[in-house]
């Protein structure tokens, strides 16, 4: 299949049923147990500095694990898996001063996950899977002060963030994902930023791909840790005419729910959900099973309030594979209809009926 | 349908107002933020930024000021409006706001590859845009020219650019009209045909424009001109003007212009036919407007002849009565008057809270209007701030002395704390405010860190009491010497002498009834002259106080807890079938209608916490404080609209039954209608006040809440519980309000939610008596019988008379799993977080009625420690407050 064929099986499929992405990366690494030496392999073996706990450069150094990663979540029933480049910008590879190493991450991320999902397409006609390319939250934020003496003070420029995330985003495209997931968004300027990175691909020869946003509800407040309500947020991104918007991490299923039933009546297109196995617990892990997330996640299916469910912090191929099983014949949500508006944003929505 | 016009504030904008712009120039955006946020707190739904002054770094100008608005969540929560006309301070704004803004302007003056371009920009950065109708030739005058420009426009947008119709904003161009040039006769009208035009042939599209432009000609006539704008909107509004640049507060109602002058601007506007032999419309509105300068119109707006008076009578008035207008200006000019900015503070605007003390002190003023002068105060000193740090040789001010407040640990109650630390500031005292829950030792290295002269404690909850004593003594054993202060609800005098006083010798304690004493007291422990006379008279009344508690213990006689049990309160159970609720279980509410809550509200207590006090509503007739009360209950209904309307607070509830039969003192809750497994016990306390004639002689009973539950064995009862909240929010809110200089809003928001929290109470208690229980299923409604508590079945909450254990809170929230259904946390003191909240059980029985147990004695501790468990020390702990003897 072409590229644009994928595409449009993932439209298609997306009609027909609830599509499944994967779960977490971090959890299924750090089961591995690796070492320093790992995370180095040859490449880096005489970069100053620790290494160590830098996912995204496996793609590199440890592309075996990664292709057996997503191997496991298409095998647990995951319709789309993401590649493993959350951090894969030269801001955030900054600090393990791997900068350069920036586009061979995300291009060759890209492939392992291309040619795993490939050859499950192969065996599987049926059942397309497609790769979504990640691109994570920055340890920098546009919209927060860096500096508690002066609220107007930034890490950053507008134009740095949107510098990294286009390298990024190019390199992505280069390696064959079949769309963008801007997820775990804390600040909706750094969203938009990637936004307007992946929005000027266009005049620069690439061919269009469909965006995803996923935001972060970081508490019960209901806010993002920039200050938005889950519409404002909505409203702020919706030009990007994204193919779907949607909430991850941070919270387990139980408090997300309440924030995924209002993106559910506001948003005119797919929305999707891919919360952690609940909260952490005193040691910093997760506890809920696969059976409770999967059943949890079968009543937001089942109330017609998501097209995409996957897993965020703490979860695995086996609660994959629960939340598979457990909307397998449930239609998809149909997209609300809204009259048209003006809808604008601040911190809280506004909206020109 | 009514039309929505969208107000959209021009304050932040350098050409439209001359005292932001000097701000701006002067780097001032300490000041030049709290213009946008007065704008959004006087009800802007958007703010326009403009930063486009000659002698300005436009695009640094614009970037500061948005990435500051970005760290104030009170100015940010609604949408920006970037206004420059230069294309690259427009890209830099559009880089610095996280929202969805509006573009304000681009258009096709530069021709239409330009226009595409800077388009295309605006739909990836997520923006909405204002299209001039401006052209390659020029800006449009006629309706022709600008409908032609706009749908030329909306057409390369929305088909070639695929823009979003419902994200154009067409501004076709407002002009002055009566100039005395007849081609400008038709502008208005112009305008207003075009606006019609465009909203009928162009879907989705959106009119707005600078509604000031059109009275241009009557410059120093603000009545005229305001008459003017608000006829210009009355039509343009009608024609379909969706949003405007204009000061919605000063522009007069329609029917409210006087006839002669609505008439002439009318043909002004209108463009009608000449009606005077001689005159032009304009020249008739020109010959008219003098009378209006300054004439009728203008005596609707409030009385300002005090801006005639000096600066610093005029800053005098500003604090007094508590208005925040013109303060920066005042203070402006009282530094460019004075030597220093420091001498400002010092000289103006202590002379004005001088008067302000003066006039509290006698009487003249009440708290809510103290409040008010703070925030004036405060927002003054926030003006001159930037100056004195600006000032090299700038020495702190002095204050007349440092004080640490603090509620103890276990307590979260802050709303009185708060306000006397207002009350202290406006008096020039330094407060160091800890904030709730704090712990001892933070208090007393925080006090030694900040070399205080002097400790606060609050508190609210009857345990508190004892973390006070506890603080007292640490004091003590740390070897302070500095006075000690206790205030809150649960405290009193008698305990102070009693139970504090004594443990801390090191210095004095003293009990400070309410905020409008703490001044007294507070200067009065730091003046050199008074301090030992005061300390000598304190020392003496504690010692008369101790004495006459001591007395009071032995003549308060007391039954036996048998003696008492056996005149216990015994309603006929053969005869009486105690009625089942709907359901048992709980029963969550989540989101609760702010607006119903409203209706319920009990608005007494809410002047009590200011210290007004008095029955509402006669309060607000009252001749002494009425005045007071009445501005008060003002802005408590301008603030309870907004807590409604942008649901600032979420109330949240669980209400739950159970089958129940009391045993002895206690109450038996069991899993199931079978009564054979036990889910909980309740336990309750009996009064031991002696009874000369017992109650089967006619007598008054020793109740205990038990009494009113069917005994087992007799008939099947139930027992209710509830737990609400309405201060899910209530911090945030009142942090931003505190953060921003407005403790009076901060307070404000606080007390509102408690009486939301109250009000919740009731109006659950309500629905229970009509439906979930449903006894009193035709129970009028009725706001003051509900006040006055005319209805059957009562509410105890535990840690008031009826129950005053607080402990017994915690089996209660654990049977209504009250932190999961509502998200009230219980301290250890067991107070309720957030505070604004009210839990209590729920009896029916006809004859159940609220009582104060009172004190007890030893007999009755003990038995009581024996069923909840305890060590008779524990028990002795939690109920200090109600012993009837010295505990050990």
């Amino acid at each position: 299949m072409t590229r644009q064929e994928r595409i449009a099986a993932l439209k298609a499929a997306a009609k027909e049923r609830v599509l499944i992405l994967d779960g977490s990366w971090g959890v299924m690494i750090q089961r591995r147990e690796l070492d320093e030496a790992d995370y180095r392999g040859e490449r880096f073996a005489a970069l100053p500095g620790q290494l160590k706990g830098n996912n995204d450069i496996l793609c590199l150094t440890r592309p075996d694990i990664i292709s057996g990663l997503h191997d496991a979540y298409y095998a647990a029933g995951a319709d789309i898996s993401e590649t493993n480049t959350f951090s894969a910008t030269s801001i955030g590879q900054g600090e393990y001063a791997t900068q350069a190493a920036v586009w061979d991450i995300n291009f060759e991320g890209a492939k392992l996950a291309r040619a795993s999902a490939d050859a499950w397409t192969a065996k599987e006609p049926d059942k397309p899977r497609f790769v979504a390319g990640s691109l994570g939250p920055l340890p920098v934020m546009l919209s927060m002060s860096s500096d508690v003496n002066d609220p107007g003070a930034r890490k950053v420029t507008f134009d740095q963030v949107y510098q990294a995330y286009a390298e990024q985003v190019r390199a992505l495209h280069e390696g064959g994902v079949d769309l963008f997931l801007i997820e775990t968004i804390t600040d909706t300027l750094n969203c938009k930023a990637a936004i307007k990175a992946i929005l000027d691909l266009e005049e620069q020869g690439y061919e269009p791909l469909p965006i995803w946003i996923s935001g972060t509800i970081t508490d019960r407040s209901g806010r993002t840790l920039s200050g938005q309500t889950v519409e404002a947020f909505w409203y702020s991104v919706r030009h990007a005419k994204p193919f779907a918007i949607g909430l991850n991490c941070a919270l387990g299923a139980d408090l997300m729910e309440p924030y995924i039933a209002e993106l559910s009546r506001i948003a005119d297109t797919l929305v999707s959900a891919y919360p952690n196995a609940g909260l952490p617990n005193a040691m910093g892990q997760y506890d809920e099973t696969p059976d409770e997330t999967g059943h949890m996640l079968h009543d937001w299916a089942e109330r017609g309030i998501v097209n995409i469910l996957g897993g965020c912090c703490g979860t695995t191929p086996e609660h994959i594979r629960h939340v598979a099983d457990a909307v397998r014949e449930l239609k998809p949500r149909v997209p609300a209809e809204r009259a048209v508006a003006m809808r604008l944003a601040g911190l809280e929505p506004f909206e020109l009926a | 349908m009514r039309p929505v016009f969208v107000n959209v504030g021009e304050r932040t904008n350098v050409t439209g107002s001359a005292k932001f712009r000097k701000l701006i120039e002067d780097g001032d955006y300490l000041a030049a933020l709290s213009v946008a946020r007065q704008q959004v707190e006087s009800g802007a739904q958007i703010i326009d930024v403009n930063m486009d002054a000659g002698l300005l770094d436009s695009k640094a100008a614009m970037v500061t000021y948005l990435n500051l608005i970005a760290a104030e969540p009170d100015i940010a929560r609604v949408p920006v409006m970037i206004d420059s006309s230069k294309w690259e301070v427009i890209e830099a704004g559009l880089r610095c706001v996280q929202g969805k803004a509006i573009v304000n302007s681009i258009s096709m003056k530069e021709g239409e590859a330009k226009f595409i371009e800077q388009a295309k920009a605006c739909q990836r950065y997520g923006a909405a845009v204002v299209v001039m109708a401006f052209d390659e030739v020029g800006q449009a005058d006629t309706a022709k020219r600008k409908i032609e420009i706009c749908t030329r426009a909306y057409r390369l947008l929305v088909d070639q650019v695929g823009f979003p119709a419902e994200d154009i904003i067409f501004d076709p161009n407002i002009f002055a009209v009566a100039t005395g040039i007849d081609e400008h006769n038709n502008y208005a009208v112009d305008f207003i045909e075009a606006t019609a035009a465009i909203k009928a042939t162009l879907p989705h599209a959106r009119v707005s424009g600078g509604v000031s432009n059109v009275s241009f000609s009557f410059r120093g006539n603000e009545p005229v001109r305001r008459a003017i704008h608000s006829v210009f909107l009355y039509h343009a509004i009608a024609a379909g003007m969706d949003m405007g640049i204009v000061n919605a507060g000063e522009l007069p109602v329609y029917d409210d212009i006087p006839e002669e002058l609505r008439e002439a601007v009318e043909d002004v506007i209108q463009n009608r036919p000449q009606r005077d032999a001689v005159l032009t419309n304009t020249e008739r509105l020109v010959e008219l407007a003098p009378q209006y300068k300054g004439g009728k119109s203008e005596a609707k707006g409030p009385d300002l002849t005090w801006r005639e008076g000096t600066v610093g009578a005029r800053i005098t008035h500003a604090l007094v009565h508590g208005v925040t207008d013109f303060i920066e200006a005042d203070a402006e000019e009282a530094r460019a008057q004075a030597a220093r900015p420091l001498h400002v503070i010092e000289g103006p605007l202590m002379d004005g809270m001088n008067v302000v003390g003066d006039l509290f002190g006698s009487g003249k003023m009440f708290l809510p209007q103290v409040v008010k002068s703070a925030r004036v105060m405060k927002q003054a000193v926030a003006y001159l701030l930037p100056f004195m740090e600006a000032e090299k040789e700038g020495k702190p001010r002095q204050a007349a002395g440092k004080i640490l407040m603090a509620t103890v640990k276990g307590d979260v109650h802050d709303i009185g704390k708060n306000i006397v630390g207002v009350v202290l500031q406006c008096n020039n005292y330094e407060v160091i405010d800890l904030g709730v829950m704090v712990p001892a030792d933070r208090i007393l290295d925080e006090a030694k860190a900040h070399n205080v002269d002097m400790v606060g404690l609050s508190g609210l909850i009857t345990p508190s009491l004892d973390e006070m004593a506890y603080v007292a003594g640490e004091m003590e054993r740390r070897g302070f010497s500095i006075p000690l202060l206790i205030g809150g609800a649960t405290t009193s005098k008698t305990h102070t002498a009693v139970k504090i006083e004594p443990k801390y010798k090191g210095g004095q304690t003293t009990y400070v009834l309410d905020a409008s004493r703490a001044v007294g007291v507070v200067s009065g422990l730091l003046s050199p002259t008074e301090r030992d006379r005061l300390q000598a008279e304190t020392k003496a009344e504690y010692v008369k106080v101790r004495e006459a508690f001591a007395r009071g213990q032995d003549k308060r006689a007391r039954s036996t807890l048998d003696e008492a049990r056996d005149n216990a309160f015994t309603p006929d159970w053969t005869t009486y079938d105690p009625p089942k609720p709907t359901f048992t279980g709980t029963k969550t509410f989540e989101a609760y209608d702010l607006a119903d809550l409203a209706r319920h509200i009990d608005w007494s207590p809410f002047f009590a916490s200011w210290e007004l006090i008095g029955r509402y509503p006669q309060i607000l007739d009252d001749d002494v404080v009425g005045e007071a009360a009445k501005d008060l209950f003002k802005d408590a209904q301008v603030m309870l609209q907004r807590i409604i309307g942008e649901q600032w607070f979420e109330a949240r509830g669980v209400v739950g039954f159970w089958p129940a039969n009391s045993d002895g003192d206690d109450i038996v809750l069991y899993t199931d209608e079978t009564r054979t497994t036990e889910l909980a016990r309740l336990h309750t306390l009996r009064q031991q006040m002696a009874k000369n004639t017992k109650q089967a002689d006619g007598g008054r009973a020793n109740v205990a809440l038990a009494d009113f539950i069917a005994p087992v064995g007799t008939r099947p009862d139930w027992v209710g519980g509830f737990a609400v909240t309405a201060g899910h929010g209530e911090a945030e809110i009142a942090k931003a309000f505190k953060d921003a200089g407005d403790d009076y809003s901060a307070i404000m928001a606080a007390a509102l939610a408690d009486r939301l929290a109250e009000a919740f109470a009731e109006a659950l208690h309500r629905r229970v008596r009509t439906e979930f229980w449903g006894y009193a299923p035709d129970e009028p409604w009725n706001v003051d019988a509900m006040i006055a508590e005319q209805y059957r079945g009562i509410r105890p909450a535990p840690g008031y008379p009826a129950q005053p254990d607080h402990t017994e809170k915690g089996v209660l929230f654990e049977l209504l799993d009250a932190e999961a259904a509502t998200g009230l946390v219980l301290t250890e003191s067991y107070a309720m977080y957030p505070t604004a909240a009210v839990s209590g059980l729920y009896f029916s029985h006809p004859e159940s009625h609220y009582f104060g147990v009172g004190r007890i004695e030893h007999d009755q501790v003990a038995d009581y420690a024996r069923r909840k468990g305890w060590d008779v020390a524990t028990a002795e702990r939690w109920l200090g407050p109600i012993l009837n003897y010295e505990a050990g």
